[in-house]
């Protein structure tokens, strides 16, 4: 897939229930069809954390288009995602091509 | 659990620390370590862990925000610490907070450090830690924007710490030495202890204190004490006033070295008493100082010198010219010698390695010529903290000791290094030149002696090739010790001014 996020959140918490919610709409607006979320529960997965040296959560990592950038939150900032994810020069394709992937 | 019972306390491994502390940190709580820059905070930790894990066998966790961890346990090699061997162990778990260079995060949303709780949660069950050491919490506020939420979530950390009983050490970087603890008001997240590490200019010199600011739950000693970090042992706090000298003193007597000495002091020297020698350069305090060691080697016991002033080879030689074997008696291994020049390094590193020295060849006596050219190199602050010190550690061990002073003047007493001695020492030999007729003799007397009558007399002695000779008291003379010498004239024979030379 060109748009690859890990979503790292802690729990069932509103903050990430939040987070995975705003990212995977702004995906679908701007980039729908052409990423993938993993989304990681490093409650479950604390060695995760330590090996992605994670202190904040909810944090989304773009793991690839290179290079890696990250994004702390619960993605409420439309803009502050756009911008720390460069998603922004993402041509928008149309809404029939929807088709993004929950792994 | 009674706070005040060392069941509640943990021991830090911190030599002189748990004795401030009385008996340690207070088990299950949050102390808060503030330092400037260089102040040995992250020693302090590492030392609370790696002790932790090698004596108490209670494994710990480090959780560096500031410097990576290998950086961390790089550091503390020096002092022999392989803290990479406990984390192979599993005595020691690490978590690495510290910020990525690479990349830095956009912020969009609320979000807390649930991960990094997380992350610290993990390593102790790893370990089944008991400690914790956060290096340096201030290294968050510089991380994340937003400094209400670092604090906020720091509490949150500490209470969960707490929580899971655990004694945790937090570091956090002052400015300045004095003023508000911390940098970033972290000191209300860790509000159970306070201890305060300082690194002042004291002369030309780095003087390190410490100073527990609040311990709860009990008592502690007040005020800064010194303390240095040694290549050995890591940090060591110098108690000084915290030293109780509850020590019992012995009613066993030894001999000085010269029997006529001893006579004056009533029948010998106590066993572990501390023995001031005073005397101008050339009245033979080194001499004496010889004499007392051969009373010790000759009987068989371990003696230790610290020379201050000459060298090894010096002092043989000068031993050899009052016919004492000092070669022998180090070959024997009764004997050891440890010249250190005094400006080579503080007082307080002194005190350190003679404290080692003494710990680790056990000497019955010692002997430390000269505590003049100690003070010569240091401030008059630490040289009375180096005496207390000193003092105290000897008396512990139950160690007799001999010390030197050097008077400024040739036959008038009291140099500065004296004042601060004498209230410590339990017997002050005087050793004088005194001039008679134009002529420069010397006369030895027993100023104090700790509980026990002595001779008030002053006695002639002479200097020949068995070393000291004592003969009798000057008569018809006084104000000997005051400088000024005056005579009393009686009718009778010619040799009312010569006493009875030695034979």
């Amino acid at each position: 897939m060109e748009y690859s996020f890990s979503l790292y959140v802690t729990g069932q918490k509103p903050a990430s229930r939040s987070a995975i919610g705003n990212l995977q709409r702004l995906c679908d607006e701007h980039i729908p069809g052409r990423y993938e979320i993993r989304i990681v529960d490093i409650l479950e997965n604390p060695q995760v954390a330590e090996r992605e040296k994670i202190l904040a959560t909810p944090m989304v990592v773009r793991q690839s288009p290179e290079p890696i950038r990250r994004v702390i939150g619960d993605l409420s900032n439309t803009d502050k995602v756009l911008e720390g994810l460069d998603l922004l020069q993402a041509a928008p394709m149309s809404r029939s091509q929807f088709g993004g992937s929950l792994t | 659990m009674t706070e005040h019972s060392i069941g509640g306390k943990v021991q830090t491994g911190i030599a002189g620390f748990d004795h401030i502390a009385f008996g340690g940190l207070p088990r299950n709580r949050n102390t808060l370590v503030a330092g400037t820059a260089g102040s040995g905070k992250s020693v302090f930790g590492l030392q609370f862990l790696f002790s932790g894990a090698t004596m108490d066998n209670e494994a710990g966790v480090l959780v560096a925000f500031e410097e990576p961890p290998g950086d961390l346990m790089q550091n503390v090699r020096t002092f022999g610490w392989d803290l990479e061997k406990l984390v192979r162990e599993r005595k020691l778990a690490v978590v690495d907070a510290t910020a990525t260079v690479d990349d830095e995060a956009t912020v969009a949303g609320t979000y807390d450090l649930s991960a990094l709780l997380v992350r610290i949660e993990a390593a102790i069950g790893a370990v089944n830690a008991k400690r914790v050491v956060l290096d340096s919490v201030g290294a968050l506020f510089t991380q994340f924007d937003d400094g209400g939420l670092v604090r906020r979530e720091l509490h949150r950390i500490g209470a969960r710490l707490r929580g899971l009983g655990l004694t945790t050490i937090s570091t956090a970087e002052r400015v300045e030495e004095d003023g508000g603890i911390g940098r970033f008001g972290v000191e209300d997240f860790v509000a159970d202890n306070v201890i305060v590490l300082r690194n002042r200019l004291d002369g030309e010199r780095r003087r390190r204190t410490m100073e527990i600011v609040k311990l709860r739950g009990g008592p502690h000693y007040k005020g800064e004490y010194p303390f240095t970090i040694d290549l050995e042992e890591g940090i060591a706090v110098i108690p000084l006033s915290a030293i109780q000298l509850s020590q019992k003193s012995s009613t066993e007597r030894m001999s000085s070295g010269v029997a006529e000495l001893d006579e004056m002091c009533g029948g010998g020297l106590y066993r572990d008493s501390i023995v001031l020698v005073s005397g101008a350069t050339g009245t033979g305090k080194t001499m004496l100082v010889s004499h007392f060691l051969k009373a010790g080697f000759d009987a068989g016991e371990r003696v230790l010198l610290f020379a201050a002033e000459e060298s090894k080879e010096q002092l043989a030689r000068n031993a050899a010219a009052w016919g004492i074997d000092f070669g022998k008696a180090e070959r024997d291994g009764l004997l050891k010698v440890v010249c250190r020049l005094p400006e080579t390094m503080g007082l307080e590193d002194h005190l350190i390695h003679m404290r080692r020295d003494i710990a680790h060849f056990k000497p019955m006596r010692v002997a430390i010529d000269s505590m003049t050219a100690l003070e010569r190199a240091s401030s008059m602050k630490s040289f009375r903290e180096f005496l207390i010190g000193l003092v105290t550690n000897l008396k512990h061990l139950g160690v007799s000791a001999m010390l030197t002073t050097s008077s400024a003047m040739l036959s008038v007493t009291e140099s500065a290094t004296e004042i601060h001695i004498s209230t410590m020492t339990d017997t002050i030999i005087l050793l004088r030149y005194i001039e008679i007729s134009s002529e420069m003799r010397r006369g030895v007397t027993v100023l104090k002696m700790r509980g026990a009558r002595h001779e008030r007399a002053i006695r002639e002695y002479t200097i020949d090739g068995t070393g000291m000779k004592i003969g009798t008291a000057f008569r018809n003379i006084h104000g000997i010790l005051g400088g000024s010498p005056t005579y009393m004239f009686t009718p009778g024979p010619s040799d009312v001014l010569a006493p009875d030379r030695p034979r």
